[in-house]
């Protein structure tokens, strides 16, 4: 589904990410995991296309519906249409935009995009509370400002609202867990787990191990320098737990 | 939303409405005179009343001074280098068009391209049209149907000769030509306009409106709006504003009146969107424009709606005296400014009455190098007990060359007044237009929902249609400007 091959990345011309390689196939769960600094958060926002990131080197092959595109020659809103989902560290308050209004735009056009039908706001509004059940949030939230207002564990849960809405096939959780109680991660843990399938994917990037023992990952990465330097099953992130990343990054210096 | 987001593939941010007209224009020689008054006159077959309130204020104006108070600059205008009336040529030489057919060919296919079809076939369902180009009022479209509810609509000129009753009663009791500098000077050359009466208890079947276009180079447009709005009736007026590309600027001052009596409530909504200039800053329309509404019945309301879009040069401040007791005047502005454009606008709520409520909501978006100001008073006369006002005045700020400023103006003179006033200052960031983008929504689109988000308040004022258009207007003008 996504080959990240040799992917090296800059910001304001310093080198962040310096080779990574990476494969998720459908039906996985990957996590990524990485003391502070190590480029994390920048993978992601390299997946999705944010400006600010450079690549220089390497690419990144995405497979949706038998069809291999290069994913860094598409627009971030290009990127999205054809399945690729960010769940946002810092989610963005938008002004004035109530939520349903935005989640309809949104999926409307990733509707249009795949020859589906567009929804109107009577029936856009019943699924949208549906969705909303399932993530345990407010029907308030409908009518209200994207994210203004909202408290940490609210906007992660919009998140997951968004995820949950706009059913891509690859989704990047991107320390979706941060600033979230044992609670409300449980029930963002809940809302990820329904949504798994057999033909979509996730990539969970966090610092910590406790989000990963309610999202069960396949396959745990380590992330330091910009490379991914370990590899293994869920059992690495236990061991992450509990040694630290020490004993990782300082064997490899 | 999807419709707003699916429409005009906004890739250039060229002014659309710039293009030219073939159209001879039959026009005065340049300069202001007594003679040349006298001739404006004596051209419109006005009576004498009319005749002799336009040259007391051109003797009036000649003794004041243009106003430089306003936060922009801009340089002198020779008053004597201006062509103060224009006029399409006419088919044949009857005073004023009675039908369609003898409207220039041209003048249609102009209007029409301006999204304005005038013909019987084409025109738009419920919405009256006076097209006014230049100095002149060429045609006003659905004028049979509203003489069935007694709705006067037709040009000023028509007003002038067929109700001089009415435009001698009205005519000038708000914005008296002693008010101001450009009222004075448009009191004194006024070519046309629209004149709108709506009588007692009738709620206007359709909405009305008027367009302006400018074209001919080197003519001002000077035209007066009256409108009156008798007990217990309702009408919504809107008004669109259009110039060709031209590198010099031309003069735009207008006045606008408006009377509301016992129950009454006008609904005014301003599209406007002269030609602003070019980036360097070079052409563009000086826009000097006093617009004023006296609720002069008890429980009357005016409610000004304005998207200001255009003009290199605005000044304009449409206000509301709330002289009737429980009277209600609101003001909801967006005013956008990009290139080099400079605006100073806002508005005047003056309280007179016993509990009378006014409301001001202004949103302001500068981008490149523009300057955009929101000057505004609220003023509590000593008889206004119980008076409230509400002032709400937000800017956004697109990218670091521009500038934004808040001149709030408040003078209570009645202890029992309830002012409340909010201001906020705010930008459109990359990281939020990054966030739509993600989720599937191109630049144009998410332009455009924080736009929407933004001017919310004021766009929901507007009449539909009208709103959509407004959004596709700020998009076209910002497109470039953010990211």
């Amino acid at each position: 589904m996504l080959e990240i091959k040799n992917l090296h990345a800059s910001i304001n011309e310093i080198p962040i990410l310096k080779g990574i390689n990476l494969t998720i196939n459908p039906g996985e769960v990957h996590a990524i995991m990485g003391p502070n600094g190590s480029g994390k958060s920048t993978l992601s926002k390299v997946i999705a296309g944010h400006p600010d990131y450079t690549v220089t080197e390497g690419r990144i092959e995405y497979e949706v519906n038998f069809k291999k595109v290069d994913l860094l020659e598409l627009e971030p809103a290009e990127r999205a249409r054809e399945g690729l989902f960010l769940a946002f560290q810092y989610p963005v308050e938008i002004p004035g935009v109530s939520t349903s209004m935005f989640l309809r735009a949104a999926f409307n056009e990733i509707c249009k995009h795949q020859g589906a039908e567009e929804m109107d706001p009577i029936d856009f509004d019943e699924y949208l509370k549906k969705k909303m059940k399932l993530l345990d949030m407010d029907e308030k939230f409908i009518g209200r400002a994207v994210n203004v207002d909202f408290s940490g564990g609210e906007k992660k849960r919009n998140e997951i609202l968004q995820l949950a809405i706009l059913n891509p096939r690859l989704a990047v959780l991107d320390e979706t867990d941060s600033g979230l109680d044992i609670d409300s991660m449980r029930i963002v843990a809940d809302g990820v787990n329904k949504l798994r399938r057999k033909d979509n994917a996730f990539l969970v990037i966090t610092h910590y191990q406790r989000l990963l023992n309610y999202i069960v990952p396949d396959f745990v990465h380590i992330l330091y320098d910009g490379k991914i330097i370990k590899s293994e099953g869920k059992e690495l992130a236990m061991k992450v737990e509990e040694k630290g990343y020490d004993w990782l990054t300082g064997a490899k210096s | 939303m999807s419709e707003i987001l699916e429409t005009n593939k906004l890739t250039d941010r060229e002014y659309k409405y710039g293009f030219i007209s073939d159209i001879k224009p039959v026009a005065f020689p340049k300069g202001i005179s007594e003679e040349v008054i006298a001739l404006l006159s004596e051209i419109k077959g006005e009576p004498a009343f009319m005749k002799a309130w336009r040259l007391k204020a051109y003797k009036h104006w000649t003794g004041m001074k243009e106003p430089h108070w306003p936060n922009f600059t801009y340089g002198p205008i020779d008053y004597q280098a201006v062509t103060y009336y224009s006029a399409p040529e006419k088919k044949n030489k009857n005073k004023g068009p009675k039908s369609l057919e003898e409207v220039d060919d041209e003048l249609i296919k102009t209007f029409e391209r301006l999204g304005i079809p005038l013909s019987e076939q084409k025109r738009l369902t419920g919405v009256a049209v006076d097209a006014v180009f230049d100095s002149v009022s060429v045609a006003t479209t659905h004028k049979e149907e509203l003489a069935k509810h007694g709705v006067i609509f037709c040009s000023m000129s028509e007003a002038i000769q067929c109700h001089p009753d009415l435009v001698k009663k009205y005519l000038g009791s708000v914005v008296p030509y002693t008010d101001n500098f450009f009222a004075a000077l448009n009191a004194a050359v006024f070519s046309d306009g629209s004149f709108c009466y709506i009588p007692k208890g009738v709620r206007c079947p359709l909405e009305l409106s008027t367009y302006f276009r400018i074209n001919a180079a080197e003519s001002g447009q000077f035209e007066r709006t009256l409108i009156v709005a008798e007990d217990d009736s309702y009408v919504s007026y809107l008004e669109g504003c259009t110039a060709p590309m031209r590198d010099k600027n031309q003069l735009h001052a207008a006045v606008v009146e408006l009377v509301a009596l016992n129950n009454a409530e006008i609904k005014y909504s301003t599209v406007q969107n002269w030609y602003s200039g070019d980036k360097d800053g070079k052409g563009g329309i000086y826009n000097f424009v006093t617009k004023r509404g006296k609720c002069l019945g008890h429980h009357s309301k005016i409610s000004w709606t304005q998207v200001e879009a255009g003009a290199a040069i605005t000044w304009k401040y449409p206000s509301v005296i709330m002289q009737g007791d429980h009277s209600v005047g609101e003001f909801y502005s967006v005013a956008l400014t990009n290139n080099r454009m400079q605006a100073d606008t806002g508005t005047k709520m003056i309280h007179i009455g016993k509990n009378t409520t006014s409301t001001i909501v202004s949103k302001g978006i500068s981008t490149d190098y523009s300057n955009n100001n929101y000057r505004g008073l609220v003023k509590i006369l000593p008889s206004a007990d119980g008076a409230r006002n509400f002032s709400q005045c937000d800017s956004m700020l697109v990218g670091n060359n521009c500038s934004a400023n808040t001149f709030p103006y408040i003078e209570v003179k009645n202890n029992t007044a309830v002012l409340e006033h909010e201001a906020s200052t705010s930008r459109i960031n990359a990281d939020q237009i990054f966030y739509l983008q993600s989720r599937g929504i191109d630049l144009e689109g998410a332009i455009s929902l924080i736009i929407n988000g933004f001017c919310k308040e004021v766009f929901k004022e507007l009449p539909l249609e009208f709103s959509v258009e407004a959004v596709k207007l700020l998009e076209m003008k910002l497109e470039g400007s953010v990211g």
